[in-house]
């Protein structure tokens, strides 16, 4: 599954979190502006790991603690917005509320 | 005699604790620990800042809560030992237990949040989701006579997530009430990427902000309160000024739960989505806002979840497996203002849909729709969650989430 076959919702995320691998990973990365480091790495598999635990997109903080990154690094990491970033590249949804 | 112990009496811990006792024999004791003399009707503190909620109304002495045979241990907890079952306490004895139900909920962390505490808090910067603070916050807004309003979510998972929008849409009615609306700018600042996240809620709701004026600034992740400039910093440098803050702060599960096996990074207790079971320890269960799970922290969760975890616990208690029966239902009212409100009816796969919610003996509400009839609901819920859901007596709805009256199609177009 390529950026150019996998199916995305209209905000960009994956449509089916199966359809994930690194090498898709790469290629949205790159979508973004994003070189992929082993920093971005440990960050976005922080993310995945605690979104297949707890079936919620995590909060920065937690992925902060969790993976030793701090917040203000994570930043760095993304420029453009952490959070959906890494929920693109992670393919996981996006941080919700209820409504 | 045998015993299950709950830790933590508010809404969940209270409901669960009588759930139980109606439902076993004399031979077991149900008991509850919790350091506090006092229960408090949380939703309330939504209405005290404007002076439409009372604290007498709102908060009961925790004894006439809690109903015959429910033993209270009036003590906080230091640590949980789920080798020995054994639960150790800050000033009595160690209690032991057969199961153990953790209900201790979540709170506020102003603390963690660089300046919050500093010298603004409660004079600029205010929280609404303690008693002291919605308090502080009322008179605040009584002496406030215009500038900019700035409501601020700090970060997810919150208690009651709409809280903050129904805040801004109250707040935008009290100052029109006051005349001051003109006056004042409402700035309503999220970490999220939007006011409304959810598809149908998006596209359907934005109408709100707009007709009341409620600048949303989103992805604003705090990193700092500055009291001295009177502003929040994000971590990404942007800068939102206020002449009066108020902050929803990071939520953290209890402190005795922190560093543990059994709970994540935030001090959220690791759950079984669907059989409410503590993951990571045996006879352990988990209510209400003390999960990790992605439900609402909201009091409707916390009284379907004892329904269906009563039933676990029986299951439990007489050998069986654990049924996976929870899916997540939560049933909220949201204030929009000016006397009105919408109800929102939803689960871990259902999104809010719009239509029409059919409660025995009350009449359907309208779903995902402001209309005056939810605004009166939900000041009459006060009544229902006294005499209602802190006793765990039935409710005419269902503890699963059902299909019946909403629009389906809606979701689809």
């Amino acid at each position: 599954m390529s950026l150019e076959t996998v199916h995305t919702d209209p905000e960009g995320y994956l449509a089916n979190r199966d359809d994930w691998s690194e090498e898709l990973a790469q290629e949205l990365a790159t979508s973004m502006g994003v070189s992929l480091t082993e920093e971005h790495w440990k960050v976005l598999n922080t993310a995945r790991a605690i979104d297949a635990e707890s079936g919620s997109s995590p909060g920065l903080r937690k992925i902060s603690k969790r993976s030793e990154t701090p917040i203000k690094a994570i930043y760095k990491l993304f420029p453009e917005g952490p959070a959906k970033a890494i929920a693109k590249i992670a393919g996981i949804p996006k941080p919700k509320s209820c409504l | 005699m045998k015993t299950i112990l709950i830790l933590g009496a508010g809404t969940a811990g209270t409901a669960i604790a009588h759930k139980m006792r109606r439902r076993l024999s004399n031979d077991w004791d149900v008991a509850v620990v919790d350091p506090s003399s006092t229960h408090l009707y949380q939703p309330g503190l939504l209405f005290l800042p404007f002076g439409d909620e009372t604290e007498e109304r709102i908060l009961r002495e925790r004894g006439s809560t809690l109903g015959k045979g429910i033993t209270w241990h009036k003590d906080a907890v230091k640590a949980i030992d789920t080798e020995q079952r054994r639960v150790e306490l800050v000033e009595g004895e160690p209690l032991s237990y057969d199961f153990l139900i953790i209900a201790s909920g979540t709170e506020i962390r102003p603390d963690m949040i660089d300046g919050m505490m500093g010298p603004g808090w409660h004079e600029s910067v205010f929280d609404f989701y303690t008693l002291e603070g919605a308090k502080a916050l009322q008179k605040a807004l009584a002496n406030f006579e215009g500038g900019r309003l700035v409501i601020n979510v700090v970060e997810m998972p919150i208690k009651c997530p709409v809280a903050p929008l129904e805040f801004a849409f109250l707040a935008d009615w009290y100052l029109t009430k006051r005349g001051i609306r003109d006056k004042t700018e409402l700035v309503y600042a999220t970490p999220l990427d939007g006011a409304f996240t959810k598809p149908l809620a998006s596209k359907t709701l934005g109408y709100l902000l707009e007709n009341k004026s409620i600048r949303v600034e989103t992805e604003f992740m705090t990193g700092e309160v500055d009291s001295e400039k009177n502003l929040i910093r994000s971590y990404d440098e942007r800068e939102v000024p206020y002449d009066l803050l108020v902050t929803i702060p990071p939520h953290m599960g209890a402190g005795f739960l922190e560093d543990t096996d059994l709970a994540d990074e935030l001090a959220f207790v690791a759950t079984d989505p669907h059989t409410l079971a503590a993951k990571n320890a045996e006879r352990v269960f988990v209510i209400g806002d003390a999960t990790d799970l992605p439900s609402s922290k909201a009091g409707s969760v916390a009284h379907f979840q004892a329904d269906l975890m009563s039933e676990n616990i029986l299951r439990a208690i007489e050998g069986k497996e654990l049924e996976p029966t929870f899916d997540g239902h939560s049933n909220c009212f949201v204030e929009t203002g000016h006397g009105k409100a919408m109800l929102i009816d939803f689960n871990y796969d259902t999104e809010p849909l719009p239509g029409q919610f059919p409660i025995p003996g009350v009449g359907p509400l309208p779903l995902l729709k402001e209309a005056r009839r939810n605004h009166w609901a939900k000041r009459l819920f006060r009544l229902v969650y006294w005499h209602g859901l802190l006793p765990a007596r039935p409710i005419p709805i269902s503890p699963t989430m059902s299909m019946a009256g909403k629009q389906l199609s809606a979701a689809a177009e």
